[in-house]
């Protein structure tokens, strides 16, 4: 098993490898000059060529790439224009705020999700079917920026239930003292009660916002897939051998079919920490897309970077985590390997 | 297949009736994509107000007889920024997938018929950029490249570019082998003649269906991309940067100048989603969920 785990993430190696180089092209294609840009206005040609050779941007590109590597692996991401600060250290404190975001979006999707996807395939043509084609077909169609509007608008403006869509606490509650930056699990371990309703009530909207967009992937792959193992022979037989409908489904059905659903895990990943990035504009959120929006309008390029190869890593690593259940789930993938 | 015989019109007729009575929602999604189409071609002509003057009506108000979809803070006129706005999102969203489509199908079908180095190479690049969380690499690509309406373009045609190399490079590998291959190769036809003339056309069904799923995704992500402030500048009229623009009045309860972008927006996606699964239920129906 443990074998197993380091081999999957040896197996990551080459996708790491290819995420670093596409940054670092994208670092290249920087419009301007960025030795002009750091020696300022009325920077001479000889500061230019200085400060060139300092940035080591007048060697050649495989050299310039194996000082990109090192300065990387030592944690010099480049500094904030904006903020003066490391790009590293601003996105590590961030990142919490973004993680608690789109784990909370996710977990919403997958309960809603898969229990709409097994009921709608237990029962063909069944409203609940035709629910479940509704959502799936709608769910892909919102622009999840169009839809955290739509929310705030209801629930804060019209019905008064939500708190308004700023950030992470309202003003008047203090942050929970840090210890993993989520202030959900945070609040409680402190036993702080009245900040853990707080920072759960401001959660809620975004949360959804981002569930919604997800959870139509899911949902039709849960569907399709339990479709799929509902009419295999091995189901039949464990029917006619007179199991209780309930373990047919649960036991021989929904773990078999819950492979597919795991391999959607990774596109769905891949659209979370996408629409993260609107969900946290609209929201007001302080997380690392908000961070990175921010640095883009104020044409700030190193966080923007930055942000890229985070959310990449995180990317990457959630991938391999993905393999790594699926070993778990499926014995066969373990065989393979 | 009726190659030498046109194919007379009560027969197509009697083909759209069939498919069209066998899922209404392909009909209306069909109708709403010809509505979109010609509001693209002559939307500007049918807008009543200049959507790019501002003061046509007074700031900020509600949708009236005059102005049906409202005004915004500039007093300019809502219906008309959303129909002049048509053109470029679908331009852009168009260019895109035309442009990752085309790329991406022939560097797809040269590697799966030819093999080797290339389809390793190109297989290579195209997992590279399915490492990224897509709409994050499109970010960065935006930013590095510059900031303009070509390079959202680009940026969304990079993204789905993996999406048309796959599909192209695995068609054409189940079939590098059939015998209708075989048979032209043994007519004595060319390499790059058997694989433009003889498999390219059975890669075109499968393609076309992953276009039209693709239209929608293409729109929304540039619409995403405007929604943050990227690409398209104001005062240009288009759907993401009109949502972006109503967002800070939502909250005090204007709640029209987001709305109506944000609705359009979210009909024209939906609309190409919806044809895009029933043009895949009728080209390729094991596919159908």
């Amino acid at each position: 098993m443990f074998q197993m785990i380091v081999k999957r993430l040896l197996g990551a190696l080459p996708a790491l490898f290819g995420v670093v180089i596409v940054t670092f092209v994208l670092t290249r294609a920087l419009p301007g000059d960025p030795a002009a840009y750091f020696a300022g206005p009325a920077g001479s040609q000889e500061a230019i060529e200085e400060v060139r050779a300092k940035l080591g941007l007048d060697r050649s590109l495989p050299e310039q790439f194996v000082l990109y590597l090192r300065d990387l692996a030592h944690g010099d991401w480049g500094n904030s224009l904006t903020t003066g600060q490391p790009v590293l250290t601003e996105l590590a404190e961030r990142l919490p705020a973004s993680l608690e975001l789109t784990l909370a979006g996710l977990v919403l999707a997958v309960v809603v999700a898969i229990p709409l996807g097994v009921l709608a395939a237990t029962r063909p043509g069944a409203w609940i079917d035709h629910l479940c084609r509704a959502i799936t077909t709608a769910g892909v169609s919102l622009p999840t920026f169009f839809t955290g509007l739509l929310l705030a608008y209801v629930f804060y403006f019209l019905l008064g239930w939500a708190p308004s869509p700023l950030g992470r606490l309202d003003p008047y509650t203090t942050a929970p003292e840090f210890i993993t930056g989520f202030y959900l699990i945070d609040s409680l371990v402190m036993g702080d009660g009245a900040t853990f309703v707080a920072a759960a009530k401001q959660l809620v909207l975004p949360a959804i916002t981002l569930a919604l967009f997800v959870l139509a992937p899911l949902a039709r792959m849960t569907r399709a897939s339990m479709l799929g193992v509902l009419s295999a022979d091995f189901i039949r037989t464990a029917r006619a051998s007179g199991l209780h409908p309930l373990k047919v489904l649960f036991v021989y059905a929904f773990r078999n079919a819950l492979l597919p659903v795991l391999t959607t895990l990774g596109m769905v990943f891949s659209f979370l920490l996408g629409s993260n990035v609107l969900v946290e504009k609209v929201f007001a959120w302080p997380g690392v897309g908000s961070f990175a929006i921010e640095a883009l309008v104020a044409s700030d390029y190193a966080p923007v970077q930055g942000f890229v190869l985070a959310m990449a890593l995180l990317y990457v690593l959630l991938n391999q985590l993905i393999d790594i259940a699926y070993g778990l789930v499926d014995p066969r993938a373990r065989l393979e390997s | 297949m009726s190659a030498h015989h046109p194919v007379p019109l009560a027969s197509t007729w009697h083909t759209l009736r069939y498919v069209f009575g066998e899922n209404p929602l392909s009909a209306f999604a069909a109708a709403l994509f010809a509505a979109f189409v010609l509001l693209a071609l002559i939307g500007p002509w049918l807008a009543p107000f200049d959507p790019l003057a501002s003061h046509v009506g007074e700031p900020l108000s509600s949708p009236s007889i005059s102005h049906w979809f409202g005004t915004d803070a500039l007093g300019r006129d809502i219906l008309s920024r959303v129909i002049v706005a048509t053109r470029l999102d679908l331009g852009i969203a168009i260019a895109a997938v035309a442009l990752s489509s085309i790329l991406g199908g022939l560097t797809g079908a040269f590697a799966g018929y030819f093999g080797g180095w290339f389809d390793r190479a190109s297989t290579r690049i195209s997992d590279t950029i399915m490492a990224f969380p897509l709409f994050v690499l499109a970010m960065g690509i935006v930013a590095a490249l510059g900031n303009t309406v070509a390079n959202i373009v680009i940026a969304t045609a990079i993204i789905n570019l993996p999406f048309y190399l796959r599909v192209a490079r695995a068609e054409v590998r189940v079939r590098r082998e059939a015998g209708f291959i075989e048979a032209a190769r043994l007519a004595g036809n060319g390499e790059l003649r058997v694989l433009f003339c003889h498999l390219v056309p059975n890669v075109m069904p499968p393609l076309m269906v992953q276009i039209s799923l693709n239209m929608g995704w293409a729109i929304l992500n540039a619409a995403g991309l405007s929604f943050i402030g990227l690409g398209v500048r104001p005062p240009e009229a288009e759907w993401g940067i009109m949502v972006a623009e109503g967002a800070q009045y939502i909250i005090s309860g204007e709640w029209w100048i987001a709305l109506f972008p944000g609705l359009v927006l979210m009909l024209a996606v939906f609309c190409f989603n919806l044809l895009g699964d029933s043009l895949r239920d009728l080209i390729d129906p094991r596919r159908r969920t």
